[in-house]
């Protein structure tokens, strides 16, 4: 590495933060009443969320929990559902500093989500360990903030309203989804297998012995294979044009 | 909180942590395979639907009450709104036809 010193300082990052962590407070809020309607406590689920920080991996990680799925299964679906975080790690690496040693790299990549990635590469240059300090700062607290507002909400509000929120992050979802695939037909078809071999795999009684972890792995796997192999995507393309999503 | 919970919890953060840690500490060159990269663009919108559907339908313990969620969340995503007008737009509609008595 023979890049020299960042112009960017701890603060830039702080403020280029900013919107980020606005937008996690929301998504974990949603993480925080799904945890608590599916029985966890909400101190368990403040844990998950300042250990993880990664909104579908966590979803999937307390439905795996609640139907008591086995410790494989939780580290196959996590891999597999955070396997996009090594393509954005290898893709950051291009672009960080001569400061970024080993031990602060180890420290950084806590913080890769989706927004922290998109934000970090969007810089003109190279981007140091203060700078990207800085800019996990406000996601991180919104992140676990918005969880102990969403646990705490979970256990307080009349049983109506909780049932109401529990669909709060699925909507989330939807509005990662449906927006790029109005626009990107590789990403429409790759929903709509994903939707098939979803509701296959649950309502289809020889295929219900396969849990809910491992069947999330088969339907985004097989999805992203055929798209990938039918419709790859154009070489200046970002790996990811998702929003407010970590 | 179980041993069992404290497992689960390991095992989450631990592999969540060594995705993200392992290429971004040793990696030092660029990824070049046009699958590989299609695969990693297509892979979160996969798994966030995969998620969704169909579980969503059993979210909020009547299915007419998520049907109506699911419908003011795909109007509102179609219209391009922002994820928390999506979010309450949905919580609103889902919580208005859980109060309706013919449903």
């Amino acid at each position: 590495m023979t890049r020299t010193a960042s112009p960017y300082r701890y603060h830039h990052g702080l403020k280029d933060g900013i919107p980020i962590g606005l937008g996690y407070l929301s998504v974990s809020f949603g993480f925080g009443i799904t945890a608590v309607g599916k029985g966890m406590e909400a101190l368990y689920a403040i844990l998950i969320s300042m250990t993880n920080m990664t909104s579908a991996g966590q979803v999937a990680g307390v439905v795996i929990i609640a139907s008591a799925g086995s410790i494989l299964e939780m580290v196959l679906t996590q891999l597999v559902i955070n396997l996009r975080y090594s393509l954005m790690g290898i893709s950051l690496t291009q672009r960080l500093d001569s400061r970024c040693t080993t031990p602060h790299r180890l420290l950084m990549s806590f913080g890769m989500t989706d927004e922290i990635f998109a934000l970090a590469s969007s810089k003109p240059y190279p981007v140091g360990p203060s700078y990207f300090y800085g800019l996990m700062t406000c996601p991180y607290i919104g992140w676990s903030l918005g969880t102990v507002l969403g646990a705490c909400a979970g256990q307080i509000l009349p049983q109506e309203m909780q049932l109401a929120l529990g669909i709060m992050i699925y909507a989330m979802f939807i509005a990662i989804v449906l927006p790029p695939s109005t626009r990107d037909k590789g990403v429409l078809f790759t929903v709509l297998i994903a939707v098939a071999l979803s509701c296959c795999l649950r309502y289809i009684k020889f295929l219900q012995f396969i849990s809910d972890g491992f069947a999330i792995i088969l339907c985004a796997v097989v999805a992203a294979t055929v798209m990938a192999l039918l419709c790859p995507v154009k070489e200046t393309e970002a790996p990811d044009g998702g929003e407010e999503k970590p | 909180m179980t041993i069992q919970h404290l497992f689960y919890l390991l095992a989450m953060a631990l592999t969540t942590y060594l995705v993200r840690m392992i290429p971004f500490t040793l990696f030092r060159k660029k990824l070049t395979s046009r699958f590989a990269k299609s695969f990693f663009a297509y892979i979160p919108y996969a798994v966030l639907t995969a998620m969704t559907i169909p579980e969503v339908f059993s979210a909020t313990g009547n299915l007419s009450s998520a049907i109506a969620g699911v419908a003011v969340a795909v109007i509102l995503a179609l219209c391009k709104q922002s994820l928390i007008v999506v979010a309450i737009g949905a919580c609103l509609a889902t919580y208005l036809v859980g109060f309706l008595p013919f449903f």
